[in-house]
């Protein structure tokens, strides 16, 4: 479907032209993911002006209404607006996906680039490292470290940047690998430029598209992970209105009497999740044709 | 055979140090304070122990390295993962209590993941671009998006509102009534299955159709078989050891998402101790779960390294 691609497109470092236009035409899909994308991050930054009731506005008169004109998707046990929570719940995983797909992204691009150019014994060093890292499932060290730090917005997002950015780095790796003996390197390596000039200018510019299509889909895993944690207890702390956390604690008991409870967070994370991942499919198809079909 | 395991053994050798390690230096982030907090949030502990003596009961009174040392030469030599700080029993027994029930609720799903993925996958690459190609596809799409614990809530809570009906919350060990554990078992195999499905099917599709393009299936057909063989025997051996990979790949996958699913239908595995640790800060019992399954990690990728011979003759170990 990618077939419009010019032929210099593995190795154009800036973005081929009509980039919007080709993703409209060619992956309507995607485009539909990014436009629900946007649409989140527009509520989640203007979510106090959006929702119609603050996230903890107590309201005991109206405890556990089913959804109506006044409440779309009902109030739970305290009275509270579901859909203003889960809007300002946009807020924080806003917030949460971004900082942690960012520091994630920078983490893994710095190991990825660094071990991958140099090669050698360093290389083989941080990629036992990653090995070890990379046995351990994501939600256990989150918890084990949650259980060490604290729970708390700065942590988990530091957590869940560093936890994640060890293990994509191995995508940016294999992509500097296929860069490093391209002849451009070669030129600048024998002209005597320093190892942090090509890193900087020859070889990072080159394996953007993978880096940008790691940052997107890392959007959508930051989330995942940060909800299952609040689920567990282990999130922001309450009374903050965490799509995870409106899912768990003392919300659970009432889902029997209030069966909407369940319904809004839930839809919000998986459309959520899902518009990272079509977006992130056809970014991947756009931009990065040799990633395809990669995971 | 005997000699490539051996050297598959021997090169673990440097990752499970790093690995330890990893566990190790986590837990002893532990900021100084942990140690009054953990004390004043629990009242058992109080009790029990003075600062002091759970300072020592964490090792925390010794240098780093001869912490580090004294641990791993316990596990080697003892297999003795330390005490727990609150429970009277050594971790290791905790952990080989509850070891075997996470390790069958990870098999019971894994099962269904295929049983819900390799059909689908092979049936998509089949029939491409036909409508049920489209509905699989987009199926697989949607189950990657559904977090596993909103899943397991709804199978929950609905049920329960419209039939009256609800999962059972007792355990029953497979020992005692295998009947009824597997029966308990089941639904919440299927929620950590359905979430594991979503790439092994898409996985499982991609290489179908690679390898259907082959000359060799081409042949098949052109000898009259009929699509059952050229299918199954020909095809799909062939496309296996990509998928094998991916399922071994997913193992963290697989053990993590079991915590959740065992925090929200309480089975009693590794999950529900780690949980329960991590309420209690029993420290022990959390460095023997992270160790454990980091451990458990590594062999299920080895074992699937293993199991490539098995799947492709022209593998050959050497």
């Amino acid at each position: 479907m990618a077939a419009v691609l010019p032929a210099d497109a593995a190795t154009a470092p800036q973005r081929p032209p009509g980039f919007l236009r080709r993703l409209l035409l060619d992956k309507p899909l995607g485009a539909a993911g990014a436009a629900l994308l946007l649409l989140f991050v527009v509520v989640g930054v203007f979510a106090p002006w959006i929702a119609p009731a603050g996230p903890n506005d107590i309201a005991p008169l109206d405890r556990l209404q089913p959804p109506s004109w006044a409440h779309w998707f009902g109030t739970d046990n305290l009275g509270r607006d579901v859909l203003s929570r889960c809007i300002h719940g946009a807020q924080l995983s806003v917030i949460i996906g971004c900082l942690a797909a960012l520091l994630a992204t920078v983490v893994s691009a710095v190991i990825g680039i660094v071990s991958g150019y140099f090669g050698g014994k360093f290389d083989l060093f941080v990629q036992r490292f990653v090995d070890a890292w990379m046995s351990f499932p994501d939600l256990i060290i989150l918890i084990v470290v949650v259980s060490v730090v604290g729970p708390g917005m700065p942590q988990i997002i530091v957590t869940l940047g560093l936890l994640l950015g060890i293990g994509g780095s191995r995508i940016v790796r294999s992509a500097v690998i296929g860069v490093r003996e391209h002849m451009y390197v070669h030129a600048a390596q024998s002209i005597g430029s320093s190892s942090a000039r090509i890193l900087r200018r020859h070889i990072l510019p080159n394996v953007m598209p993978p880096i940008i299509v790691l940052f997107t889909t890392r959007v959508g895993t930051v989330i995942l992970a940060e909800s299952g944690l609040a689920f567990l207890g282990l999130g922001v702390p309450p009374p903050a209105p965490t799509w995870g956390a409106m899912l768990s604690g003392s919300g659970r008991t009432y889902m029997f009497q209030g069966p909407w409870l369940a319904l809004a967070p839930g839809l919000c994370l998986t459309l959520v999740v899902y518009a990272t991942n079509v977006f992130g499919d056809a970014l991947r198809d756009l931009l990065d044709p040799r990633m395809r079909g990669s995971k | 055979m005997g000699a490539y395991l051996a050297r598959r053994l021997l090169a673990l050798l440097p990752t499970l140090v790093l690995a330890s390690l990893i566990v190790f230096v986590t837990i002893r982030l532990i900021p100084g304070d942990v140690i009054d907090l953990m004390l004043s949030q629990n009242d058992v502990a109080a009790d029990k122990l003075t600062r002091d003596q759970l300072i020592a009961a964490l090792g925390l009174d010794r240098p780093m390295w001869e912490q580090y040392l004294r641990w791993v030469a316990d596990i080697v030599l003892h297999g003795n993962l330390g005490h727990s700080l609150w429970q009277t029993a050594p971790v290791t027994e905790l952990l080989l209590g509850r070891l075997p029930v996470t390790f069958q609720l990870g098999a019971m799903a894994l099962v269904v993941a295929l049983l819900i993925a390799l059909p689908i996958g092979i049936h998509s690459a089949l029939r491409q671009d036909t409508a049920g190609d489209y509905l699989g596809r987009s199926f697989s799409i949607l189950l990657l998006a559904v977090p596993s614990f909103w899943l397991a809530t709804m199978v929950v809570v609905f049920p329960s509102i419209w039939w009256g009906w609800s999962p059972e919350v007792n355990y029953v060990r497979f020992g005692d009534d295998p009947w009824q554990n597997l029966k308990q078992m089941a639904l919440p195999a299927i929620v950590l299955g359905a979430g594991l499905s979503a790439i092994t099917m898409r996985l499982m599709r991609t290489m179908m159709l690679e390898v259907l393009r082959q000359d060799y299936i081409r042949t098949a057909w052109a000898k009259g078989l009929p699509e059952r063989l050229v299918v199954l025997r020909h095809a799909l051996r062939n496309a296996m050891v990509p998928v094998i990979t991916l399922v071994g790949l997913q193992a963290p996958l697989l053990i993590g998402g079991a915590v959740i699913i065992e925090q929200i239908f309480v089975i009693p595995g590794m999950g529900l101790l780690l949980l329960d640790a991590v309420q209690q800060r029993d420290y022990p019992i959390i460095t023997g779960v992270f160790l454990i399954v980091g451990v458990a990690v590594m062999l299920i990728n080895l074992a699937v390294d293993l199991s490539y011979g098995l799947l492709d003759p022209k593998v050959r170990y050497r």
